[in-house]
């Protein structure tokens, strides 16, 4: 495990074509902030892990806050539905929202027919659609992924907590921000920094949208997909593309460490 | 006040139910928590049906929003088996997932059992180790993964494929963390009885933690399955590639041929579906345990 790694620190130094590397110091470094698709790569990873991660996360507690419910019916049925689209293949999935959000498809018309927009909009055409599937797709995979794990955390919160608060008149909404989220904070944090690690990480879903290229005009390229394009695709050059997984390194570091101090913070006010 | 409602905690289902109907705006609450779970449930599922559903339609009907039944299933598949060595791609996928989980299984939950049992003086510094491993992105490893590999002479084997995901940091953790829950008076008794470390966790812990083993399946099973960058960059040769390698290239095709790919992954998905429904009933179970 730690041999690869060590590895590719060193190698994030060299630089030259192929396997005829030397020590280039810094240099990769300066070539990143020259390098156009590099910096597109990373506005468009920042803009999935922004918008994708809070919506995710958001509705996963929904659902299992309203799942947790002992009186609700039919709560099996739920559960199993909303986990569901986690068993699907990353392909598998993102060929069948490929062929939904075809621009004459069936996604176009639903939302045409309840009015929602006047004409077809080319999901996969326009540079701000495009990441918005995108963002639409990873949702619907891992939202009941991260559900689960609150259900199960939820499942061994004392109820009698809860009927205490409700006797005492506490509000739903109050018991679910003072108790339930506190309670479940450690879980949060746990599942917040693995869907960073992997919205960082996107790879699959952009590559069978976009057949590889990570278009319309780079607006949807990320991190990996830049990484395996430098990689297999163009030129290969083990330097640099090993320069740019670090930078993933460093991001998801700096944001973990981010969601721990905010976590605490919350601990102590 | 509060020691009462302490004392009257545990309500039963009906009386809360009644209480709930008592109140207009309770009532109110529930049908929304229905009409959001309702869609929810449908947004989930509808791509399901979808995916079947195309499978009996032609490209173009599938582009067009198509959302009944067709009648071009039989082309569909036989295009389907023409284009794809069906049995083949399968064995591939089906050996690489299944070696790959067992592997998985009996490593890192050994790796758990010990983290959990063993005490040693460095042992949580190892521990924190794995931890801030787990953070490195695959993405990062990559490449002098490959380098490795290629070394080996080892690229484009099944082996290639399945070695870097056998020690899985997640799973390992999972295991610990559920083995927390598991008691260590059954333990002390198995050792006072004179059963061997590898006896007590043969008889004793996996038959205790079948629940964990069952959620853990699960899960790296679908991992392994649905595995994609990795295969991609070793499997070169087209009698090696797995299924969701071959969805991905009949997709990235021009114009993709919808009806015939609906069908591929009709039939990729099958296995992680039935493996679902089959550990389900456990899957809830041990992801308690581990989350305690």
């Amino acid at each position: 495990m730690l041999y690869p790694i060590v590895w590719s620190l060193w190698m994030s130094f060299q630089v030259g074509k192929g396997m005829n590397l030397s020590f280039g110091g810094f240099a990769n470094i300066v070539r990143l902030t020259k390098d156009p698709v590099f910096l597109r790569a990373l506005g468009n990873t920042f803009t999935f892990f922004i918008f994708q991660v809070p919506i995710m996360i958001v509705l996963a507690l929904l659902f299992a806050v309203a799942l947790n419910d002992s009186t609700l019916r039919f709560r099996g049925f739920f559960r199993t539905a909303i986990f569901l689209p986690c068993v699907t293949s990353l392909i598998a999935y993102s060929t069948v929202f490929k062929s939904m959000f075809a621009t004459d498809g069936i996604f176009n018309q639903a939302l045409m027919a309840i009015h929602v927009i006047g004409g077809p909009i080319a999901w996969l055409g326009d540079p701000f659609w495009a990441k918005v599937s995108i963002i639409l797709a990873i949702t619907w995979r891992w939202t009941g992924y991260n559900m689960i794990f609150y259900l199960a955390a939820l499942q061994n919160i004392d109820r009698s907590i809860y009927e205490a608060a409700r006797i005492d008149g506490v509000p739903a909404w109050a018991r679910f921000r003072y108790l339930t989220i506190p309670m479940l904070k450690p879980v949060i944090l746990f599942t917040t920094v693995i869907s960073t690690i992997g919205t960082l990480q996107l790879f699959d879903e952009v590559y069978n949208f976009t057949a590889g290229n990570g278009g319309p005009s780079d607006s949807t390229v990320t991190l990996s997909l830049y990484i395996y394009n430098l990689t297999f695709k163009f030129m290969p050059s083990f330097g640099y593309s090993a320069t740019v997984s670090w930078v993933i390194v460093v991001l998801v570091g700096i944001l973990s460490f981010l969601q721990f101090l905010i976590a605490r913070d919350r601990r102590t006010s | 006040m509060t020691v009462t409602s302490m004392t009257t905690g545990h309500v039963d289902r009906a009386a809360a139910r009644s209480r709930m109907s008592a109140n207009p705006w309770g009532l109110i609450r529930r049908g929304l928590v229905y009409v959001l779970l309702s869609i929810a449930a449908f947004v989930s599922i509808f791509p399901f049906f979808w995916m079947i559903v195309g499978a009996t339609n032609t490209s173009a009907d599938i582009i067009k929003g198509k959302a009944t039944f067709g009648s071009a299933l039989v082309a569909n598949v036989s295009t389907f088996f023409a284009q794809v060595d069906v049995l083949r791609i399968f064995w591939n996928s089906g050996f690489i997932a299944v070696v790959a989980t067992a592997l998985t299984l009996i490593v890192s939950s050994l790796a758990g059992y010990g983290f959990e049992m063993f005490r040693s003086r460095v042992r949580e510094r190892v521990f924190a180790l794995l931890l801030l491993l787990l953070s490195i992105p695959f993405a990062a490893m990559m490449v002098p993964l490959f380098v490795m590999f290629s070394q080996a002479k080892m690229v484009n084997t099944f082996a290639a494929v399945i070695l870097p995901t056998v020690a899985s940091i997640f799973i390992i953790f999972y295991f610990r963390q559920a083995t927390k829950a598991f008691p260590t008076e059954l333990r002390d008794a198995a050792r006072i009885d004179g059963l061997k470390e590898w006896q007590i966790f043969l008889y004793v812990y996996l038959p205790v933690m079948r629940s964990t083993y069952a959620a853990a399946t699960i899960i790296v099973f679908m991992n392994n399955w649905n595995n994609y960058l990795w295969p991609l960059i070793v499997l070169q040769t087209a009698e090696n590639k797995t299924i969701t390698l071959i969805l991905s290239g009949l997709t990235s095709a021009y114009t993709p041929d919808y009806g015939m790919i609906l069908f591929g992954t009709v039939l990729a998905t099958l296995p992680t579906l039935v493996i679902f429904f089959l550990l389900q009933r456990r899957f809830v179970e041990g992801m308690l345990g581990a989350v305690k």
